[in-house]
């Protein structure tokens, strides 16, 4: 096994791992990382979500070998202390409940807003494809909304 | 989970749990303390310690699943404490006497029980605690206490202004006798009761710090992924662990009582160790039951009398009088629950004890089956509830405690047990899935002379509280239904139990998910054979029913009830109480090209009695809305040779944020008894919106899930 070397929030991470173990994994079991969650494993319900070169990425079903000289973000190094304006929306408006899939949510929201600085509905209804067992869908697209006029 | 409601007299009587001395717990639990306890100087009691830095930790006794436990229940302990909302801190309580819930005479967390069964004891226990510390003031500046006031966090004395903070009164206040009978506070004085005060849990849950089960970290610690028979009830017969062994990282392949576990350094191992593992099933007798062979099943029960539970004049007798007759037959599928975070465990047997971490719903269960497991005394097991990434009765369940317990077990080292989402849908307590039969007589003004309901489904209680099953009738399957609130002069209601070998559990609001579809759609046939309004015909025939109609007046004059949609478009209604809360929903719906329904609106009017904190009511609303509404849409799990046909998301569909609907929701001012309110959402979404697309179509919709109307 070759290590495979990467960045994650800045820092940089080299591990001896089997190459196609997802990414997923290699953050949780490896590296400590436990915010990024593990859901589906079929990359259908987006709670594995980290930023891969600024792109939101499911990653359960994501060989680390893939990721080598590449950039991660996980939602531990979004900002500090919460300051990015996504958290400070999710939290304005209280958008977690049971919270598992928040980490992935919250990715895929900051993705989007850094593409599009101001999505419409439609532009969050196609984007936001992550589940939210809680069912707290209205109030993400609210927070979306909230961190587009700078949270 | 009124089942253990229902229960709970029974096990007060037979475990001889002091469940009526818990009014106040005023003593420290014997294991777990808080682990700020040690520094907190004054701890008058199970839920409250206050250091000398200010700091007021609350030990949290309810599981925090989502539905905002950590939030609500240091509400009502802050508001009689007087405490400095910004100082309060949360820990998850042990498993411990002092944190049984007092309606069901064990530690768990369910049906929709949490602020009702706190609302007074945790206001007493602040009320008690303030009570010390305005003592401890009084004493210090040797002034009458009476010329004392608790406010934010402080003791002032009104006369001279002079101020000592609770941190650095908490000491003394440790000496002072603890007060009885505190009165409370009127509720027109409530500072922080019935406001939004913000989640304490959502800083943690935006920056991946809180910590689920998933989570934890532990020296040494293992994973576990197990293999299960594939039939519901099989055994292994024989296994060959060699390839499975030769997965790098693997460490362990032993057998458990559920199955085989592979033992690996971590999740991607275990799970290609559990792949690669040979293992030949005693499929046992389930490997014969198909979905079909259910329905055959159902359909024979429903041709005979079951064991009555509702008989009120004579509704067979009735019913051949009548000038219309209504017949019809009504079936649901088993559901998954489906929590995000996949079920998983951390154990930790050791010969001189037990540590158990578990996004757990059921601490007493948990800690009963680590000293069973692990031989040891119960005091020598302790439960760490980490938060829940859902629970909706799922964790409720022992069955993941069990494999970690075992697994740690045989291997002599801390482990995780982890299911994959696959397992996790092939292995649950499902929604019974049910039929039933339904007959009406109406006069000749449309007014319902007869109404019989015959319930033919598994049972929850024969498997969970085999003692509660009497004569053949589980009174917790035909809740909902033998209480339904419309006047009718003659009634019959009858349950069967079907013996199916698919195992069943409490499902996010339990039987009311299928009574409350099958009442409020037959009454809605019921006003549509009446020629009347279904909102005016619920109206009149909810006299005896006053926080039904409430809730439903509220809801139908929010939603518009009467005034014109756009084309295309149509309104359906429910109204239905669980739990002891009153919900209403009027559903807005549309019908894509393709047959797909839409649903754009949701209004819902609940009465939950006081409200604790509106905002946290809302959310609830929303998510059991949600929670309903994917189940009516798309939900099924189908048997096959005694296996679970679906698996994962992509052949369990979850609505998504596309599909969401505005949901509005309107809270019905009561002073009235307090209603639970993560549950009673869910059960009027369904029929709400099956009878909305009636009004659309025209077809009735009688069998879930609703698919595509052709």
């Amino acid at each position: 096994m070759p290590p495979i070397s990467f960045t994650v929030n800045g820092k940089r991470e080299t591990v001896n791992v089997t190459p196609d173990t997802p990414l997923l994994w290699v953050l949780r079991d490896t590296l400590g990382l436990t915010g990024t969650k593990f859901g589906c494993g079929i990359a259908q319900c987006g709670a594995c979500t980290v930023h891969l070169d600024g792109v939101a990425t499911r990653t359960c079903v994501l060989p680390v070998s893939a990721v080598a000289g590449k950039r991660v973000t996980t939602i531990e190094g979004l900002s500090k202390n919460r300051a990015h304006a996504v958290q400070r929306a999710w939290i304005a408006e209280d958008v977690p409940q049971c919270g598992y899939c928040q980490s992935g949510q919250i990715m895929a929201a900051a993705a989007l807003l850094a593409k599009n600085p101001h999505p419409t509905d439609a532009d969050i209804d196609a984007t936001m494809t992550n589940i939210c067992r809680c069912g707290t869908y209205q109030r993400i697209r609210a927070a979306i909304h909230r961190a587009a006029q700078g949270a | 989970m009124s089942a253990a409601q229902i229960n709970r007299r029974e096990f007060l009587e037979t475990a001889g749990v002091a469940g009526a001395g818990l009014v106040i717990g005023f003593h420290l639990p014997a294991t777990g303390r808080g682990r700020a306890a040690a520094a907190a100087p004054f701890a008058p009691n199970a839920w409250l310690r206050i250091g000398a830095d200010e700091s007021v930790l609350v030990v949290v006794d309810r599981s925090e699943m989502g539905q905002g436990v950590t939030t609500s229940l240091p509400m009502l302990l802050a508001e009689e404490l007087e405490a400095d909302w910004s100082k309060i801190r949360i820990e998850s309580a042990p498993a411990d006497k002092a944190y049984i819930n007092p309606m069901f005479g064990m530690q768990g967390t369910g049906g929709s029980t949490s602020v009702r069964a706190a609302f007074t004891p945790l206001r007493k226990a602040g009320a008690a605690a303030r009570e010390m510390l305005v003592g401890a003031a009084a004493d210090t500046w040797g002034v009458d206490k009476s010329t004392c006031r608790a406010e934010q966090g402080a003791v002032i004395h009104t006369p001279s202004n002079r101020r000592l903070t609770y941190g650095t009164l908490a000491a003394k206040a440790a000496t002072v006798p603890l007060p009885h009978d505190v009165p409370l506070k009127d509720p027109k004085d409530w500072k922080i009761l019935g406001t939004r005060v913000k989640r304490l849990d959502s800083p943690s849950k935006v920056d991946g710090s809180a910590v689920f089960g998933i989570d934890v970290k532990a020296p040494g610690l293992l994973v576990a992924v197990v293999a299960r028979s594939p039939v519901f009830g099989g055994k292994v017969k024989s296994f060959d662990a060699d390839k499975a062994k030769s997965v790098p990282g693997v460490k362990h392949v032993v057998q458990i009582s559920s199955g085989v576990a592979v033992v690996a350094d971590g999740y991607w191992s275990a799970k290609k160790g559990r792949d690669a593992l040979a293992v030949t099933w005693d499929e046992g007798p389930t490997g014969g039951v198909s979905s079909a062979s259910i329905s055959q099943l159902f359909a024979q029960l429903a041709g005979q009398a079951g064991a009555v539970a509702r008989h009120d004049g004579d509704a067979q007798g009735a019913l051949p009088g009548a000038a219309a007759k209504l017949d019809a037959v009504y079936e649901l599928p088993y559901l998954a629950h489906a929590t995000m975070e996949p079920m998983n465990c951390t154990a930790h047997v050791r010969p001189d004890g037990v540590d158990i971490w578990a996004p757990t719903q059921f601490q007493t269960g948990a800690q009963g089956v680590g000293a069973g497991i692990g031989g040891v005394a119960l005091e020598k097991v302790k439960v760490h509830t980490t938060y829940l990434g859902g629970g909706f009765g799922r964790r409720f369940e022992l069955d993941f405690i069990k494999e970690a317990l075992e697994t740690s077990k045989a291997t002599d080292a801390p482990v995780k047990v982890i299911w994959s989402r696959e397992d996790d849908i092939r292995n649950a307590q499902y929604r019974p899935a049910c039929l039933h039969r339904m007959q009406a007589g109406l006069d000749a003004t449309g007014q319902p002379v007869a109404w019989t309901h015959r319930i033919v489904a598994p049972s929850i209680m024969a498997r969970v509280f085999p003692d509660t099953v009497k004569n053949g009738l589980d009174g917790e399957a035909v809740e909902g239904g033998v209480d339904m609130p419309y006047s009718v002069p003659n009634v019959h209601v009858d349950y069967s139990l079907a013996d199916t070998g698919i195992p069943v559990g409490f499902w996010r609001s339990v039987n009311n998910s299928y009574n409350g579809f099958v009442v409020e759609t037959f009454i809605d046939e019921l006003a549509s054979a009446a020629k009347k309004d279904p909102y005016e015909y619920r109206r009149d025939l909810l006299g005896k029913a006053p926080r039904h109609l409430g809730a439903l007046n509220l809801a139908a004059s929010k939603a518009g009830w009467g005034t014109p949609l756009p084309a295309g478009r149509s309104r359906g209604i429910a109204v239905y109480k669980s739990f002891d809360s009153y919900v209403a929903e009027v559903a807005e719906v549309s019908l894509g090209s393709d047959g797909t329904p839409r649903v754009h609106r949701v209004v819902c009017a609940v009465d939950c009695g006081p409200v604790v904190n509106p905002d946290i009511v809302e959310a609830q609303m929303q998510s059991a809305i949600v929670y309903g509404l994917t189940g009516a849409l798309w939900g099924e799990i189908t048997i096959d040779k005694g296996r679970v046909q679906q698996s994962n998301f992509h052949d369990y569909r979850m609505l998504r944020l596309a599909e969401m609907p505005v949901v509005e929701v309107h809270i019905v001012p009561s002073s009235d008894t307090q209603g639970g309110v993560g549950e009673p959402g869910t059960p009027p979404i369904a029929p709400a919106v099956c009878n909305a697309l009636f009004a659309l179509t025209g077809k009735r919709i009688r069998k879930l899930p609703i698919g595509k109307i052709a």
